[in-house]
């Protein structure tokens, strides 16, 4: 029983992530009709927004320390954060704490940013062209992006830890009257689960309760008469590349103090949030999201012991088996809609 | 219009002399010409850097070129000598090397064993390396090793860490002189002992390639011989970048100590993991959770933070350390580089210096020359202490250092300290150890090449 709450709980926070970048790509296929893969760079350049701020929150000037030495025997060159000298040491030490966190409004203007330039400069050209196309040229930028980003920060994975209030773990069965230490999960992943449903539930209110996403929704459904009304449904979907660009980014920052970011991280989710949309149903909103929660579950009950014991491997190919028994009963996936990708 | 006095006897003349010009050379090399691979004919030699230049480990692969382009500085008579001045053997003058100046290529192994090979390949064929150095995986080694053998050219491992390298993939052609798994295992489980008791229930998470078994088999060896009892042992996938669904059950297990078979990647991520699913802030049976990490990489530490603080592992090399050999290699790099090197970069210089060496006493580039003179070699001075490069497996015994994650690092460098100097009797191990691939291992026959 406790296995069974642990692993659901796993799933979630898996699930979230998967979910909210399988969402922007829906989001991108949905508006644009492109199969973006660069969104997991996107994912990857939002958690870089969060090492960026609190890189630049802990911008120093150097004092040499005479009393102290370096590894050579030097006078220690001790670095003091400017913030130090603005706000205070006190001050100064919670405002780099929570770097994460003040990072999510750092990035959303950044990603927007990046969003629409990307949209505007590249992906706009390939309206028009084959869905290959469309998967080479964004393969290729996430590739550009993604040494662009190792050039500036190196290879290894840079340590950015949530604020020091939310480590720690929740003792959820001594809550609900089970053994203590049994199930516990840590606070920043309930965060993170709570975040992802208030940005998809944010999202899904935006198209679903503003004339803007009103637009774009018919825009989806059928483009070309909406621009028969008049409609300049490309600067709408413009803002819509930049929104899930947004989306991605948000997804991104809040992983950090979940795993120490690096440059190929955007990879490691891009795969398996592709699989998400396909499970989901190309183009359905709903669908991205039901099955990246449903896929983040299975990966992690997959992952237990007792089932490793009877199903060795299972836990490597668990999503593509259920992603493939999807496809073989139900075409278009969970929630998918006629016609799409089908002509 | 121009006339050529062509005459029968003019042609033999010229022939003759042309053809004795052209068969000069040979004539007085004859003794060595063609008689190995690559030989060095000219005033040069080149030595081949295979490392990571790209994908996961490029950082650490970045850190061992900048020793190898400090070793060829320091061979060439360049800079301040480095460890060459506390190295015991005095055959290096700081003249290259049989007094040829060194030369180097670089190929980027990816960490891919795959593309090792072909880059490798490359500057044995295409760049005319002499000898292939480096690296940061120890599936990359195995397969560099083999290689090597083959295209008969010595092989000086870098990082590499498995049984497997100078255990049942042993090479007559092959040298390493970092540590490996058992040696870990032999060196921590004492030191775990003394610290966390004798009555332990330990989980393993362990990558799911060559490295990691070895390391759990090395690790659950020494521990059960110490009387801990292994719970549970899991294999991760090594593409995972979440250990959640891995950790999360760990403490439903009954177990009281967490050992992570994990490098890299994986190694930051599933530590960063389990101490925020708050485990060691956790008592089970009595006694306080605790983690370790048995290979230990500073460069890695940095990527984990300040989850690191507390936990014990290995490591081949520290640049804390207060001999001689290191002090003169920590001034050396870090004057040059500006901050200290990592063990990889240290067990790259020191192979650098140990092939060049082997070839000046041996006198000859020829690759069994160089292996005789590097087999059954005792020599003090690199950093680790006295030490012997094993004749029957090509592997370096010396002391083995178990450190601890700094509980308050004075400098983003300064993230572990050293607990224990294990003597190199306690990790020294038979030969044919069924763990380094029993009897049937063997070097095989030393590979001239050409």
């Amino acid at each position: 029983m406790e296995a069974i709450i642990l692993q659901v709980l796993n799933g979630l926070d898996k699930g979230s992530a998967y979910a909210l970048i399988a969402l922007g790509l829906t989001l991108i296929f949905g508006t644009l009709g492109v199969v973006n893969f660069a969104h997991g760079a996107l994912f990857m350049i939002g958690a870089f927004c969060a090492v960026t701020l609190s890189r630049i929150l802990t911008l120093s000037r150097t004092v040499v320390d005479e009393t102290q030495t370096d590894f050579l025997g030097n006078p220690l060159e001790v670095q003091v954060p400017y913030v130090y000298d603005w706000f205070g040491q006190a001050t100064g030490d919670a405002i780099i704490d929570w770097a994460v966190p003040l990072s999510i409004l750092f990035a959303i203007p950044v990603m927007m940013l990046i969003g629409v330039i990307m949209e505007r400069g590249l992906i706009k050209h390939f309206y028009n062209r084959p869905h290959a196309d469309q998967i080479l040229v964004t393969f290729g930028l996430a590739i550009v992006l993604q040494e662009i980003i190792k050039f500036y920060y190196g290879a290894n994975p840079i340590p950015t830890p949530a604020p020091d209030a939310f480590r720690g773990s929740l003792d959820f069965g001594a809550m609900m009257g089970l053994d203590p230490n049994v199930v516990i999960y840590p606070y920043w992943r309930i965060i993170y689960f709570a975040f992802a449903a208030v940005i998809i539930g944010a999202v899904f209110a935006f198209l679903q309760f503003t004339t803007f996403g009103m637009v774009v929704r018919a825009g989806m459904a059928d483009r070309e008469t909406v621009q028969l009304l008049g409609i300049n449904i490309d600067r709408r979907f413009t803002i819509m590349f930049g929104l899930a660009a947004a989306v991605a980014g948000l997804a991104g920052v809040m992983y950090t103090p979940i795993n120490s970011p690096n440059y190929h991280m955007g990879m490691d989710f891009l795969v398996l949030s592709f699989v998400v949309v396909v499970v989901g149903g190309m183009g359905s909103l709903p669908g991205a999201v039901l099955a990246g929660f449903l896929l983040g579950i299975l990966e992690s009950f997959a992952s237990m012991r007792e089932v490793l014991e009877i199903l060795p491997g299972i836990n490597q190919i668990i999503i593509y088996l259920v992603a493939i028994i999807i496809l073989l009963t139900r075409p278009r996936g969970l929630m998918g809609r006629k016609g799409v990708m089908e002509d | 219009m121009s006339k050529t006095d062509l005459t029968r006897r003019g042609l033999l003349k010229t022939s003759a002399i042309a053809g004795a010009g052209v068969a000069l050379p040979t004539i007085f090399t004859a003794s060595s010409a063609a008689a190995f691979t690559n030989e060095p004919t000219g005033d040069t030699v080149t030595l081949g850097f295979n490392v990571p230049q790209s994908g996961p480990y490029a950082d650490e692969g970045a850190d061992e070129l900048r020793a190898y382009e400090l070793a060829v500085e320091h061979l060439n008579g360049g800079g301040d000598g480095g460890m060459m001045n506390t190295f015991s053997s005095k055959v290096l003058e700081g003249a290259g090397i049989l007094g040829k100046k060194v030369e180097y290529v670089t190929g980027d192994t990816q960490t891919k064993a795959d593309a090792a090979r072909a880059s490798a390949k490359s500057m044995i064929e295409k760049d005319g390396a002499v000898m292939i150095t480096g690296g940061s995986s120890s599936g990359v080694a195995v397969a560099v090793q083999a290689l090597c053998q083959e295209a008969g050219v010595i092989f000086m491992a870098g990082l590499t860490h498995s049984n497997d390298t100078t255990g049942k993939d042993r090479k007559a052609n092959g040298f390493r002189h970092f540590f490996n798994s058992y040696m870990s295992g032999a060196a921590l489980a004492p030191v775990l002992a003394n610290a966390y008791g004798t009555d332990r229930k330990a989980y393993h998470l362990t990558a799911d390639y060559n490295w990691g078994y070895t390391t759990e088999e090395a690790v659950r060896a020494s521990t059960e011989a110490m009387g801990w009892e292994t719970v549970a042992a899991v294999k991760t996938p090594l593409t995972q970048t979440d250990f959640s669904s891995y950790i999360a059950p760990v403490l439903q297990s009954g177990a009281d100590t967490l050992i992570l078979n994990h490098y890299g990647g994986n190694m930051v991520n599933s530590l960063t993991n389990a101490v925020q699913f708050g485990l060691r802030d956790k008592q089970v049976n009595g006694k306080d959770f605790q983690i370790v990490v048995p290979l230990y990489s500073r460069l890695m530490a940095k990527g984990a933070g300040a989850n690191v603080k507390g936990i014990f592992g290995s490591t081949n090399w520290h640049w804390s350390l207060q001999d001689e050999g290191s002090k003169a290699f920590v001034k050396s790099f870090g004057t040059k580089y500006g901050f200290p090197p990592s063990q990889a970069a240290h067990t790259c210089y020191v192979q650098a210096m140990l092939y060049a060496d082997a070839v000046q006493r041996a006198g000859s580039f020829a690759p069994c020359a160089v292996a005789e003179a590097l087999e059954g070699f005792e020599f003090d001075g690199m950093g680790n202490g006295k030490t012997l490069y094993r004749a029957d497996d090509h592997q370096c015994f010396k002391d083995v250092l178990v450190v601890k994650g700094k509980e308050n690092p004075e400098s983003e460098f300064d993230l572990l300290e050293i607990v224990e100097v294990t003597p190199v009797d306690q990790v020294t191990y038979a030969p044919d150890h069924p763990q380094m691939g029993g009897a049937e291992a063997s070097l095989g026959e030393c590979n001239d090449g050409a």
